[in-house]
């Protein structure tokens, strides 16, 4: 035994140690691969013997060779040998080499439990030290769900060195086994104050990094977060509190307040960069956001720094010299600029500067806030400025991002900021210049979109494209794999669709039908095909105009002659949409033959305009009456649906070629998302390998745009694309163009600066023009709104002619005059829709119905009036819900035109929302009502000061330093005639009742000789339906919500209803809010959510209603007020 | 030499090397006077992710971090491992850290662990390295028979390293980092 060790530690003398290998490596660079494996031999010798030294040694080795890339799990098992070795040398080394050689799938962890326990309660501390480092990198679920306890265990141990491991490496755990947070929470928390420093910051870290994921659970550790800002000193721990307190703030407004002075204190105590930092970039993002501009205001006071002050001070740090800093400034500036744009505009010039830096992180993030800083007076040059940057920038990552930031820049909020697209479709032209982009595909999207929606550039855009496809092969060229080639797709739909704007569509035609496109990829040649036949029918009519009818069926001849290529092709879709036009095309040569007329006929083949559509459209088409979308047209076939639904899956992907355009944009988008989708999956695959696109070598292979084989190889045509306008030419031309507009206006204004000199004195200022002043050439259809919403009132037009008792209240100063009397006050004449189509279906549908009830409430309304006596004519008609907003307005928030000949109305149409829209439950307390104030008389309304007395539940949400009883200020005047909405934000409390405000509103009656103060009280009634909010709910969550059992019951019968099942349905979901979850026959179930996030499911019958919440107070009510509805019809 | 190992957690071997590989490739061309800061690729993990960065002569030393960590901070986290490794290694240069790679480690496991950082503390990260290295050293240490690398390297007639760890130009080149 004794021989064997002195033998054994005589061969270490002779093995390898960790230096010796290295020394040994760099000693044979030319034949590393070969020398690496003999070692790798003479490793797995040594890992043979039974000594641990040798043993340990070895593994030491490899864990540096596992650094060099080569693959060492076949010696997992023998590191955990080396782990379990009770020296910690060993110990220490085989811990390293399990960190960086194990992961989840290697299946010697669960070898290795019951070694990590032992060494985790062994009695020196560096021995657990050791081994919960290690965990910590290679911990599964499985570690963690057995090792939790232990770890819990030692976060309390008497050492703060392992204390602090083992609180950091709690997250790892966490992670790993969810379930162990709840029981270790308080520990952790505990942690938030233990005396070590280490074990402190540890803490602040793992909560920090919980709370990144999940804020709203850590907002009750805020006071114990905040007296650690107040006292620590560690910089790193303050660092993570402010970052913490930075996703707080935003769920905890108040927070930010009582943020502002430590924060101060610590900006003017600190002399830490990275610190001051910090605590100036939360400041930003905590305080500016929207809840809290005022207090960004008062900090900035406090700071005596204005908003546009603290961008100045920012623009120090990015003109400094300092690169980091440069770019932290940046970072900073692009956060502000979400919340003040103005502020950073004006820095437009230092931002385009950073773009000239040479360092690609800077101009990254200044490309970044270009984006932010457009608008339609400089788009075009910060385009141009980009394009040059695009002609040298180097590395193709880089030139992407400018490309798709040009586009986003060009394209935002629907194309807000262009003035001229014959500019922009030139810019896309340019860009399709661009050599190995990988975005031809947005480039083609954005080709079809312009010329789609912008109807006047059609013909220009027909233009370019034609120039495109003509010169096709500069863009196909070399580059196949690159996705350039995708803007030939475009150029060829354009072309086709509005063929009636080219010049020469037979030049046209026989470009798309060249032989070098049958190498283009199979989707874009289906859309050529298909496309040669839309032009094919626009020359046939051009020709056969001719007297001559031979150049027809030379045409026709053509199309025979070139089709037969594309029948040939691989892919499915070219080959089938060939073969077909190819006999099309025969059958008319034959009938050109026996000298038909046929031009016409086939172009009814593509007639047909296109329309844009709206995506939300399908849904305000109202559904015909019996129609029940619902049922089965034939009963579903018993096995399951998903089979069927395979097959069209894989079909669907090929078919957007030759669908719509509208439809292709869609899955344009769609596609991008599934790519995007792809990749992000690929990037986070670690098994995915992917080819690394800028390699250095590959950079100075790759030709610049200069140097495009294709113009070496074809030497007659010219690098520009011949006939393309170069967009520069536009900006000059757009400069001239608003020079003469502003020319012009200048004109006019002298011209009525002259007529009336005694004017408002309303200086135009001849300096650089505002916004307003520039105008679209081009005019875009913007059909990302919704149809108009009339479609809506078809649908429920019958139930203005039911009355409800409307809350109206009525005062009176002063005696009516004769003259002033009002005779009639009829709230249903005046419903009268303003819209033309409105009209004509509301009264088409139930006109007679609608009169005789008229008629009566007429009566009603005036022996009503009789009794009161009304002064100015001042009504003020006060909703709860959409029930009562019905008989005033006609149905909808907005349309509002009351009483007749009544001098003066207001309308209250409050609408219930939440604040945030989001649910955030804390600010579920929040209640918006629109007040439109309509003014009917022929004063001038002023100084309106709208007050209602607060109750204990519900209170008036009235500006910092007002008293609780002081009116609001509304924020605009009347003229005779006009109408306004202001909105008042409500606290309320809680919203299980109905409520009733009392209020006043005071107003200045201004004449032409007198001006008389008045005043209106009004009643303002919540009902508990205003604070229900249509959620959709699926089924499933549904169900899952009745099953648990949280939720009180009730139910209600609804007595002489009878209607039809769909209106009893239409009229809860419109009146009070609810969402139709799911519907079998006359029962449904329905679902809404109130601001405070209560569930109310009701399931309703066709005479009763059961219904589900867990308020039960709440439900009474509502199911009260729904009740009411009914008795009412 | 780079530290991005430590950070890029476990990824299969072939992955890990084109990580580094790629990464060395920005940051090496980088010049002296740009920021220390490199927006994520998607081989690094996304937009979120950042590569910080110091160089020192011949040496990169970069950390690979996410949002939740401060830009500065860890630049200053890098200047802390440094000159822990220079209290460590005693006048650091680059040959100590190739050749002992596994203490390098052991010194970073102190600094950060499992990707988060344990310790700023640069007097509490060199009293523990040192107790350790001291347990090790009695209980014979790996090294002990062998002592011919650690005399060989000590021997090597190299330049002194300031204190603010600007080391000089050693003629040495960085180990072969793409050794395939």
């Amino acid at each position: 035994m004794a021989l064997k060790i002195v033998k054994g530690s005589i061969d270490r003398m002779f093995d390898k140690n960790l230096q010796d290998l290295v020394r040994g490596i760099r000693n044979h660079k030319e034949d590393e691969a070969k020398y690496i494996s003999t070692c790798i031999d003479e490793i797995k010798q040594e890992l043979k013997q039974d000594n641990i030294a040798v043993k340990a040694n070895a593994v030491c080795k490899l864990t540096y060779l596992q650094m060099l890339g080569y693959d060492v799990s076949w010696a997992a098992f023998n590191i955990v040998e080396v782990m379990s070795s009770s020296k910690f040398t060993y110990k220490r080394i085989g811990y390293l080499a399990a960190s960086q050689c194990f992961h989840e799938s290697t299946d010697v962890i669960m070898l290795t439990t019951n070694q990590i326990r032992k060494d985790l309660s062994s009695p020196n501390q560096y021995d657990t030290g050791v081994a919960l480092t290690g965990l910590s990198c290679f911990v599964t679920p499985d570690l963690a769900r057995d090792l939790a306890n232990d770890i819990m265990t030692l976060m309390s141990h008497t050492k703060p060195y392992i204390r602090k491991k083992a609180v950091l490496i709690m997250y790892k755990v966490f992670l790993k086994y969810p379930e162990s947070l709840r029981p270790a929470f308080p520990r952790l928390k505990e942690k938030l104050e233990d005396p070590d420093p280490g074990v402190q910051s540890a803490a602040v870290n793992v909560i920090c990094e919980l709370a990144r994921r999940n804020p709203k659970n850590y907002l009750s550790l805020a006071p114990l977060f905040f007296k650690l800002m107040t006292s620590s000193t560690n910089n790193w721990v303050l660092i993570k509190i402010i970052k913490l307190f930075g996703a707080l703030t935003p769920l905890e407004p108040r927070l930010g307040k009582k943020l502002i002075e430590p924060l101060t204190n610590l900006i003017h105590s600190t002399s830490a960069m990275s610190l001051l930092y910090e605590c100036v970039n939360t400041v930003y993002i905590d305080v500016n956001t929207p809840p809290l501009p005022s207090l960004s205001l008062s900090l900035c006071l406090y700071l005596s720094l204005p908003p546009q002050l603290c961008v100045q001070k920012l623009r120090i740090l990015i003109e400094d010299s300092d690169q980091n800093l440069k770019y932290l400034g940046l970072l900073a500036m692009s956060k502000i600029l979400k919340t003040h744009p103005k502020s950073v505009q004006s820095h437009k010039d230092l931002i385009l500067q950073c773009l000239d830096d040479k360092d690609e992180s800077i101009r990254l993030r200044a490309l970044d806030l270009l984006y932010g800083m457009v608008s339609k007076k400089n788009l075009m040059e910060i385009v141009k400025k980009l394009m040059l940057h695009v002609d040298k920038a180097e590395g193709t990552t880089y030139r992407d991002e400018l490309l798709t930031k040009i586009i986003d820049i060009c394209s935002q909020s629907n194309y807000q900021y262009i003035t001229n697209f014959e500019w922009y479709i030139s810019i896309l032209v340019e860009l399709t210049r661009l050599e190995g982009t990988r975005h031809g595909h947005l480039i083609a999207s954005q080709m079809l979109d312009v010329a789609i929606r912008v109807k006047a550039i059609r013909g220009f855009a027909v233009a370019q494209m034609a120039t495109l496809l003509d010169n096709a092969h500069l863009l196909t060229g070399n580059m196949q794999r690159m996705g350039i080639c995708e803007v030939l797709y475009a150029a060829a739909w354009i072309c086709g669709e509005f063929s009636e704007h080219l010049e020469n569509p037979m030049q046209t035609l026989e470009a798309m039908l060249r032989p070098k496109v049958a190498t283009l990829p199979g989707h874009i040649q289906a859309v050529y095909v298909q496309n040669a036949a839309k032009l094919f029918a626009t020359v046939l009519k051009s020709q056969e105009g001719n007297t001559d009818s031979t150049a027809a069926q030379e045409t026709s001849q053509l199309m025979i002659d070139r089709l037969p290529l594309f029948v040939q092709s691989a892919n499915l879709e070219v080959q089938e949409r060939a073969s077909c036009i190819l006999q099309l095309v025969k059958y008319i040569q034959k009938l050109q033959q026996k000298d038909v007329e046929v031009a016409e006929e086939v172009s009814a083949l593509f007639a047909g305009e296109l329309n844009p559509v709206a995506p939300k459209a399908q849904k305000k088409v109202p559904v015909p009456e019996g129609l029940d979308l619902d049922s089965w047209i034939n009963e579903p076939p018993s096995e399951s649906e998903s089979e069927d639904e395979q097959p069209k899956a894989i079909f669907a992907k090929e078919e957007p070629k030759h669908s719509r355009p509208r439809r292709e944009e869609v899955d344009e988008k769609e596609l991008a998302k599934r790519r995007e989708a792809r990749k992000q999956e690929q990037a986070n695959n670690p098994f995915y390998i992917k080819a690394s696109p800028s390699s250095q070598k590959v950079y100075q292979e790759a030709p610049g745009v200069e140097h495009i084989p294709v113009v070496q190889i074809d030497l007659s045509v010219p690098l520009k694309v011949p006939g393309l306008p170069m967009s520069d030419q536009y900006v000059k031309l757009e400069e001239e163009r608003r020079q003469k507009e502003r020319a012009e206006k200048k004109k006019k204004e002298k011209k009525k600066r002259k007529e009336k000199r005694s004017g408002r004195g309303k200086k135009h200022d001849s300096g650089p023009e505002s916004e307003e002043d520039i105008t679209p050439a081009h005019q875009v259809d913007i059909v990302t709104e919704e149809m108009p919403e009339w479609s809506i009132i078809t649908s429920y037009i019958f139930i203005k002619t039911k009355s409800y008792c409307v809350t109206v209240h009525v005062c009176s100063s002063r005696p009516l005059a004769d003259s002033e009397k009002l005779p009639v006050r009829s709230h249903r004449a005046a419903e009268a829709p303003k819209s033309p189509t409105e009209d004509g279906d509301a009264t088409s549908q139930e006109p007679k119905k609608k009169s005789s009830k008229e008629k009566r409430e007429k009566k009603k309304d005036k022996d009503r009036d009789r009794k009161v006596r009304i002064s100015t004519g001042l009504f003020l008609c006060l909703l709860g819900n959409h029930s009562h907003l019905i008989l005033v307005s006609s149905g909808l928030p907005g349309i509002n035109k009351c009483i007749q000949k009544s001098k003066l109305v207001f309308c209250f149409l409050p609408l219930t929302k939440v604040y945030d829209i989001q649910g955030n439950l804390q600010d579920g307390s929040q209640v918006v009502v629109s007040v439109i104030f309509e003014n009917k008389c022929d004063s001038f309304l002023k100084s309106m000061e709208f007050n209602v007395l607060d109750s204990l539940n519900s209170k008036l949400q009235r500006p910092e330093g007002s008293g609780p009883h002081d009116g609001l200020t509304v924020p605009f005047q009347l003229p005779p005639g006009v109408s306004n909405e202001a909105r008042f934000v409500f606290t309320v409390q809680s919203i299980i009742m109905p409520q009733k405000l009392k209020g006043t509103l005071t107003f200045i009656v201004k004449n032409e000789d007198s001006s008389t103060h008045e005043k209106l009280d009004f009643k303002l009634h919540f009902t508990c339906t205003s604070y229900l909010i249509t959620t959709p709910c699926y089924s499933d969550a549904f169900a899952k919500l009745l099953e648990s059992g949280d939720l009180k019951c009730s139910s209600v019968r609804l007595e002489g209803v009878n209607m039809p099942f769909h209106h009893l349905l239409a009229r809860i979901c419109f009146h009070h809010h609810f969402s139709v979850v799911e519907r079998i026959d006359s029962c449904a179930s329905m679902y809404s959510r109130s601001i405070q996030g209560h569930h109310v499911c009701l399931l309703v019958k066709t005479v009763s209603i059961d219904a589900k919440c867990d308020e039960p107070t709440l439900l009474g009510n509502v199911l009260d007020e729904i009740k009411q509805t009914f008795s009412q019809c | 030499v780079q530290n991005t190992v430590q950070h890029v957690l476990l990824q299969a071997e072939d992955m890990q090397q084109q990580i580094i590989r790629e990464t060395f490739h920005l940051v090496s061309k980088r010049d002296d006077n740009v920021c220390n800061f490199l927006e994520g690729g998607s081989l690094i993990g996304g937009s979120d992710y950042k590569l910080i960065y110091r160089h020192y002569a011949t040496l990169y030393f970069v950390f690979c971090v996410d949002s939740s960590e401060s830009e500065l901070g860890i630049l200053d986290l890098i200047q802390v491992f440094v000159e822990t490794l220079d209290k460590c290694f005693e006048n650091v240069c680059e040959l100590d850290l190739i050749f002992h790679m596994d203490k390098v480690h052991y010194i970073l496991q102190e600094v950060v662990m499992g990707g988060m950082v344990l310790e700023t503390n640069m007097n509490e990260i060199t009293t523990q390295v040192d107790v350790q290295n001291r347990m090790e050293k009695s209980e014979g240490g790996l090294s002990a028979a062998p002592a011919r690398a650690v005399s060989a390297v000590k021997n090597m007639n190299l330049p002194e390293i300031p204190r603010n760890i600007n080391i000089g130009d050693i003629n040495i080149k960085v180990p072969s980092l793409s050794p395939f």
